[in-house]
């Protein structure tokens, strides 16, 4: 593969898509798929095959669009003869096998109003798409569309115009944080990699996305597969690694299939592989499946995984920068990150920093869930506020209810009280509210929501995902789940607040791994916020929000 | 440079001792008779960093430190003594006490049990989190040896001896979290294990009653463990 070769790819991709005029688009990612947009799509096929139109109508697969509360989605555009698209498209929701009929009619008439998505609301006009910038427009099972939309030409620019250093300095200066949750400086990290001495170097990309409600990393890797699979061949090229792995839960089984196909269609046209691009430059990439742990997110005990040992994480340093996978220098990234990277290096570091906040650079992709009107996945720019994410983006609370809290980061964030909604959302902003960034799941709770029921959801979690290596948070997960469950019974004294609070202190600064130090996180921020639901429980015996059951309630009074 | 500057200097609890660079904070500790507490850990084995009992402060770091592993550096001051470090080690340990059946009034390693010397020397007196009382299994199927899961702490010592010592690989850890327990071979009963050798060494490295030989009663049980410095000496000698 030569950078000519693959313009050519681009150029004769070009030509044929160009033949088609009109574009129907079918949402194929995991949320709208779970809502049949497979047979939407053959319908679709179908009804054009009827109508003969094939030569100029393309009904193609497509990633996320976003919107998935509203699935399935497809989007549609023409393009007059020659010239860029006649306006917009129009997206339509919840479109039914039935449907395809009337779509298709829409192309030359007027668009099927009963089915329109609105396009011009803040959920889609406040996006700013980098990471999702092919979402929902390349066939994620086609390395061509791919290479149409400029895919592949970071990676060439890399090999044949830059040196490993040069790359390296673009992903510094962009300011680029590691997207897994901790927001490690990513040119750091690199950096450390490529200066760490060893016989062989490794790339890992972390797509263990286990953080309940969180859904980013899985809708990049099926709508985009190929964007990932370049940002790790361009980061391998700049630490000096010649193997990779991709982590996958087994959990998400089209991603992992998407991976599969990307990685075969790489490698035949030989963007993976030895020699790339005619440099002397070599990778070769690997799926590894998950087995279900959670903790297996964790870099140390992500790599025994795929040593094939059992997944727990063991103490660092030495960090896996410095020994890692076979005790070899490797670069673990998260998804999110790599799939950054590709467009920093095709415009520039000093173009993605100017997105952003002074310490937070670039964009981050939320998959917005709960009790909002839209959910679904969003791409911002960092800074943007939680009053904005909550209520223009998501659109507010539905049935007129109140706003009381948002959860980020998963089991490791915290929540988030109606003060901090005007809080940027950042790295730093959400440290110093008592939450994480985490890798970005943002759930957004009304009063109808228990806050103590909520922390006891997550102990649950976190108990149950607990490697049980060491003792702090092997036991210590166990005893806090247990008051917690007592306080939701109304059975709880102050005693037990007291130990609970023993126990956060404990956890935080005892435990092994992140899992454990970060577990007391939403019982933390939600004894500090919300200590007026705790004491309901504690000493009137009731639930605010009338979540807990209390059968004791009457018993105890 | 010269071999000499592999050689550090620390500072441990106000004394000036030194190590060579590759030695932990607990190895310099034990050479100079400074006591930390600690379950997993056993001399010979890879250091596994599970217990946390051996967590130390060290100055201008923010995070308390596993002395087993933590390798020492020039000009380090360590504390391995502190309020907060024993209030911090007492509720370890109390979370142990409440994890499985301790009942040391029954336990063959009565008066010889690591666990309970370290309560002993923490001084804790009672438990304040409430217990467990899980119903464990108590396997006996091997002619010669016992393990009873209700005084298993999981430190995973017998797992590394059998391993990286015996080289049977018989011993490993089931199921997570709070579920996690110790087996042999694939969850089969000991006795029917065919990688076993039955050559004693998890139970004489295990750090409470959890292992223990066959016609042993209470406080009878005595674990003998000077073979493994010997073997591990020996060996490294041979290399």
């Amino acid at each position: 593969m030569t950078p000519e070769e693959l313009d050519e790819i681009a150029e004769s991709e070009r030509a044929a898509q160009s033949q088609f005029t009109e574009h129907v688009n079918v949402c194929v990612a995991a949320g709208c798929l779970s809502c049949q947009s497979q047979s939407v799509k053959d319908a679709l096929d179908q009804e054009v095959s009827r109508r003969g139109t094939k030569g100029h109508c393309q009904v193609k697969g497509v990633g996320c669009m976003g919107l998935c509360a509203e699935g399935p989605l497809v989007s549609t555009s023409v393009v007059s003869t020659g010239l860029a698209s006649t306006g917009a498209g129009v997206l339509y929701q919840r479109v039914q096998a039935s449907d395809g009929e009337a779509i298709l009619d829409g192309l030359s008439g007027e668009p099927v109003s009963r089915l329109i998505c609105p396009t011009d609301i803040p959920f889609f006009q406040r996006q700013k798409k980098i990471v999702l910038e092919n979402s929902g427009v390349v066939d994620p099972e086609r390395i061509e569309d791919y290479i149409a939309a400029e895919g592949y030409a970071a990676l060439i620019k890399a090999l044949t115009e830059m040196t490993p250093r040069e790359v390296i300095d673009q992903v510094t200066k962009s300011g680029l944080r590691g997207r897994g949750g901790a927001g490690y400086p990513t040119g750091l990290k690199w950096s450390t990699v490529s200066k760490s001495v060893g016989t062989k170097k490794y790339v890992i990309c972390n797509a263990d996305e286990g953080d309940p409600g969180a859904f980013m990393d899985r809708s990049v890797l099926e709508s985009d597969p190929h964007r990932v699979l370049e940002g790790m061949l361009i980061a391998a090229y700049a630490v000096g690694a010649s193997e990779g792995y991709i982590y996958a839960r087994a959990e998400y089984p089209l991603a992992v299939k998407r991976l599969r196909i990307a990685i075969r269609q790489a490698e035949r046209i030989g963007l993976l592989g030895t020699d790339i691009c005619g440099t002397r430059f070599s990778f070769r990439v690997d799926v590894r499946l998950g087995a279900g742990a959670f903790v297996c997110g964790e870099e140390t005990a992500l790599i025994a995984s795929v040593e094939g040992k059992r997944g727990t994480p063991r103490p660092r340093p030495p960090y896996p920068a410095m020994e890692g996978l076979f005790g070899e220098p490797t670069l673990i990234n998260n998804v999110e990150t790599f799939a950054n990277i590709a467009p920093i290096i095709r415009k520039g570091g000093e173009w993605y920093a100017q997105i952003g906040t002074e310490k937070s650079k670039g964009t981050k992709v939320f998959a917005l869930a709960g009790r909002v009107q839209n959910t679904g996945l969003v791409e911002v720019p960092m800074g943007i506020s939680l009053r904005e994410m909550v209520f223009e983006i998501g659109g507010g609370i539905p049935e007129g209810r109140k706003f009381k809290a948002v959860q980020t980061g998963g089991p490791s964030g915290g929540c988030l009280p109606s003060d901090c909604l005007d809080m940027p959302v950042d790295y730093e902003s959400l440290a110093k509210a008592g939450s994480i960034m985490g890798s970005g799941g943002m759930i957004v709770m009304d009063e109808s929501s228990c806050m103590v029921d909520v922390a006891k959801y997550f102990m649950d979690f976190c108990m149950t995902e607990s490697c049980g290596k060491c003792i702090p948070c092997r036991v210590g997960t166990y005893q806090m789940h247990r008051i917690l469950t007592a306080i939701g019974n109304m059975s709880a004294t102050q005693q037990d607040i007291k130990m609970l609070e023993e126990l956060c202190d404990l956890l935080k600064h005892t435990s092994l791994c992140g899992l454990g130090q970060s577990a007391p996180n939403p019982v933390v921020s939600t004894l500090r916020s919300f200590a007026e639901e705790y004491r309901a429980h504690v000493e009137e015996h009731r639930c605010p929000a009338g979540v807990c059951s209390g059968q004791l309630a009457g018993e105890t009074v | 440079m010269k071999p000499s500057s592999n050689v550090k200097t620390l500072n441990i609890d106000g004394r000036d001792l030194s190590g060579r660079q590759e030695e932990t904070i607990l190895d310099v500790a034990r050479q100079n008779g400074i006591f930390i507490p600690r379950l997993c850990e056993m001399d010979g084995l890879t250091d596994v960093g599970a217990c946390r009992l051996c967590l130390v402060e060290i100055k201008g770091q923010n995070k308390l430190l596993p002395a087993c592993v933590t390798t020492v550096e020039e000009g380090m001051e360590v504390t391995t003594d502190s309020p907060r470090l024993q209030n911090y080690r007492r509720m370890i340990l109390e979370l142990l006490f409440t994890e499985r059946n301790h009942v040391c009034a029954v336990c063959v390693s009565n008066g010889h049990c690591e666990m309970q010397m370290l309560a002993q020397r923490l001084g804790i007196t009672h438990v304040h989190f409430p217990y467990r009382y899980p119903k464990e299994e108590v396997d006996a199927s091997h002619d010669r040896f016992v393990i009873d899961h209700n005084r298993c702490i999981l430190c995973t010592r017998c797992v590394r001896v059998c391993d990286e010592i015996e080289g049977a690989h018989t011993w490993d850890i089931m199921g997570r979290g709070i579920d996690a327990k110790v087996i042999t071979d694939l969850n089969q009963p000991w006795g029917s294990s065919d990688s076993c050798t039955s050559c004693g060494k998890c139970v004489h490295v295990c750090p409470t009653g959890a292992l223990f030989e066959k016609g042993r009663s209470v406080a009878e049980m005595l674990k003998r463990r000077q073979f493994l410095p010997y073997l591990t000496l020996m060996r490294k000698e041979n290399e």
